[in-house]
């Protein structure tokens, strides 16, 4: 068999239905395998595009995405996707050609050391040395990526190899020495905990990314609520645990609710769940969360302790952590009573600053940012899948679209990936037709990648693309208002384009809306209208995200 | 600790944190990895990436062609060592880690130091290099080669000895240490 028919037969085998790339010269045979392979293939305008694709795909679907490039600047044109699904633990895995054995070394042409390139930002990569490794050397990149903490896997192929035959056999098992996983958590540990919580008068549940990833929600509302324990999320973890919700404390973090982060800084136990940290969330770490004891669960051994101590490390898979920390808790003798001190005062906060009143809404018909976040949501009935890039506009949809359920937001977070969301709602408009998708960007990151309106024009594929129009790159501009003496340097992107005619020559439906009362009406025609489409949203050009913890500020020094 | 469902309690203060700590001592750690092309590339990008510091990294083969041993010596004042080995543990072909303990390890390291010394000083190098149980191993009329092996604080040692002659040249393999006793390493 050829072997790139082997690696669509792989391919089949590890239950791919669909692809994103885009051919060159030294991926030539791989798409002739995909000519008539029987597997889709929806050929992108950029490879960053046919990446994040990919990763929209794999959030929105929790299998394992693919995309395909080409040699040299097919496979550069990647590395942003890849760094991101580092980042979030995305479990994709890319394909790209290579120039042939004999020209690597010489500088070839389109020849560019892609594994050397991604070695700090994949999961693992692997480099094809000889044909007859393709299957093999596929389905361990399948295993890997989709296994443990998810991530990224590059799987380079020299053109001559791939138009060797080989033998080719169904692998059904792969044997990798130096991989482990830890899925069970430590029994001892886990009742540890449970005493822990039982113990504890101000906890706090911290759920991450993690929980979506372990398709762990159940588990994790179940156990949330086996107590009234005061609940949290990162931008990452939203909709595991449902907003609103009587224990729901909003968003953590940088631009969380002070109800969340205040809460931090107070409690007694912090119960982390499948997220690591990170800058955003500790803000000032010698000053983060100073009365507290941890318990951390991951997957991932080495995000145990590295920013913050624990106390309780539980290394497994939050599924089956959740459910024994459940178990174990439940078969304790617990007063939930002992709360009520710590609700009393997380209740004053709530009263106090509501994530509605971080913003003063207009009088006339100016749209605010956060109105038009809160008329999506009540436009979608906070049923769709949200993909969003990365500026105001996504700190504002973290805020006030309220996710009640897993695998409906779809942002880049920790790479913070401009030129994320289109792309990703294509992959997630995919791989859940029957759902609403709609992107919320900013008329910054969606020229990043707007090229793939024409991909979604051609495919038909239907997303809803909303752009909060400020004429700004908006969150650069409010640092440079807020600590910068307003000194706004290259952050103006003026009028420009007009983003309706861009949609219409890209052959997708464009709308501008700019009156406020009949917003949600008018964005309810425009999600109802078949097809790709292009909402452009004028909205209050110099409006701040709040509330804020100022970088190098503690969680208690939040302002706005 | 008791078993689910029994009363006993535990008080949050009780609880001690663990991992992240600074041992303040040298660490010799001892790494299986595959023989596959660009696994030194990974390893010494994952210490850069992360800020480790190397000390010393010595690579050689082992009795299984399949697998070659990489001993790496850091400095644990100045690095989690638990975080260094939780880090190299998630690269795939890493496939056993040991930090070794050091009553329980001998290591060794090859120097070879080029040496000036003419008839007037020659002697009283090679008096030194008999002490350290060196070995010269090439003279000329104005330098002399010595080869040391020995832990690294002796080859430290020699290093300060023929420095004051005029230390032309030296070079160090850095350490390759094995476990003591029966067991592997
Ligand atoms: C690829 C990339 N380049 C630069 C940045 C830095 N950055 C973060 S937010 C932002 C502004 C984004 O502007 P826009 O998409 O219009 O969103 P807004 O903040 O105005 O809502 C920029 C430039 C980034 N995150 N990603
Ligand atoms: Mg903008």
């Amino acid at each position: 068999m050829r072997a790139v028919d082997a690696v669509v037969e792989c391919l089949k085998a590890e239950g791919v239905d669909v692809v994103f790339g885009l051919p060159g010269g030294a991926n030539i045979p791989t798409y002739d395998a995909f000519y008539d392979g029987g597997i889709r293939h929806i050929l992108v305008r950029h490879e960053a595009g046919g990446g994040h694709a990919a990763e929209g795909y794999a959030k929105a679907t929790g299998r394992v995405g693919v995309s395909l490039g080409t040699s040299g600047p097919g496979a550069t044109n990647l590395i942003t996707p890849i760094m991101d699904a580092m980042m979030d633990s995305v479990p994709v895995v890319f394909i790209t050609g290579q120039v042939g054995t004999h020209l690597l070394g010489t500088d070839g042409f389109q020849e560019a050391d892609i594994i050397g390139i991604t070695m700090p930002a994949v999961k693992h990569s692997i480099m094809i040395q000889h044909p007859n490794e393709i299957p093999r050397a596929l389905h361990e990149a399948f295993h890997i990526a989709r296994t443990g903490r998810p991530g990224p896997v590059v799987v380079d192929i020299p053109t001559d190899l791939s138009r060797a035959d080989i033998p080719y056999e169904p692998i059904t098992d792969v044997h990798l020495p130096g991989y482990q996983t830890f899925t069970e958590g430590n029994t001892k540990q886990i009742r540890q905990a449970a005493k822990a919580l039982a113990a504890a008068r101000r906890p706090v549940i911290y759920g991450g990314g993690g929980v979506i990833n372990a398709n762990a929600s159940e588990e994790f509302r179940a156990f949330c609520r086996s107590d009234r324990f005061p609940v949290t999320q990162t931008l990452m973890g939203l909709g595991a645990f449902p907003a609103p919700d009587p224990q729901w404390l909003g968003m953590l973090g940088m631009h969380g609710t002070r109800a969340a982060n205040y809460a931090m800084d107070e409690a007694d136990l912090i119960c982390c769940v499948g997220a690591r940290f990170d800058d955003r969330i500790t803000a000032k770490l010698s000053e983060f969360a100073p009365r507290a004891k941890f318990i951390h669960i991951d997957v991932d051994p080495a995000e145990i302790s590295k920013n913050v101590p624990a106390h309780i490390p539980i290394v497994g898979d939050a599924k089956n952590v959740l459910a024994k920390l459940l178990a174990e808790y439940e078969a304790l003798d617990t007063d939930s009573s002992r709360l009520d001190e710590w609700w009393q005062r997380i209740a004053g906060w709530q009263k106090q600053y509501p994530i509605e009143k971080s913003f003063t809404d207009s009088e006339d018909t100016e749209i605010k940012p956060q109105r038009l976040i809160q008329a999506v949501y009540e436009a979608t009935g906070g049923d769709a899948i949200i993909t969003s890039d990365v500026g105001q506009h996504q700190m504002w949809t973290a805020q006030h679209y309220h996710f009640n359920e897993p695998r409906r937001w779809i942002n880049s977070g920790g790479l913070g990936t401009m030129g994320f969301g289109l792309p990703a709602a294509m992959g997630a408009a995919i791989g859940c037709p029957d759902k609403t998708v709609v992107c919320i960007t900013g008329d910054g990151s969606f020229q990043m990648n707007t090229q793939e309106l024409a991909t979604c024009a051609q495919e038909g594929i239907p997303v809803k693309v909303i752009i909060s129009n400020n004429g700004y790159l908006g969150m650069v501009r409010q640092w440079q208002e807020l600590f910068w003496e307003k000194r706004y340097s290259q952050v103006d992107l003026g009028k420009y384009p007009d983003f309706v005619k861009l949609a219409e020559a890209y052959g997708c439906h464009g709308v501008r809306l700019t009156d406020k009362t009949t917003l949600v009406d008018d964005l309810k025609a425009a999600i109802a209208t078949p097809g790709p489409v292009v909402v452009d949203v004028s909205v209050t050009r110099e409006e701040n995200t709040y509330p804020m913890i100022p970088s190098g500020s503690a969680a208690r020094d939040m302002v706005g | 600790m008791g078993d689910p469902g029994t009363k006993d309690v535990l008080t949050l203060e009780e609880l001690e944190a663990s991992g992240n700590i600074r041992t303040g001592r040298k660490h010799i750690l001892s790494v299986l990895v595959e023989n596959k092309p660009g696994v030194l590339t990974r390893i010494s990008g994952l210490f850069a990436r992360r800020g480790f510091n190397i000390n010393t990294l010595s690579v050689g083969p082992t009795d299984d062609e399949q697998v070659s041993r990489i001993t790496i010596t850091l400095d644990g004042a100045t690095h989690p060592i638990d975080q260094v080995t939780k880090q190299l543990h998630k690269l795939i072909n890493v496939l056993k880690i040991r930090d070794l303990e050091p009553s329980e390890t001998v290591a060794r390291e090859l120097a070879l130091f080029k040496v000036a010394a003419d008839s007037g000083t020659r002697a009283e190098v090679m008096q030194i290099c008999e002490i350290f149980r060196g070995k010269v191993v090439d003279v000329t009329k104005r330098s002399i080669i010595i080869e040391i092996t020995g832990t690294t604080e002796k080859v430290e040692a020699f290093e300060r000895m023929v420095r004051p002659f005029g230390l032309v040249e030296m070079m160090r393999t850095g350490e390759i240490a094995i476990a003591r006793g029966r067991g592997e390493t």
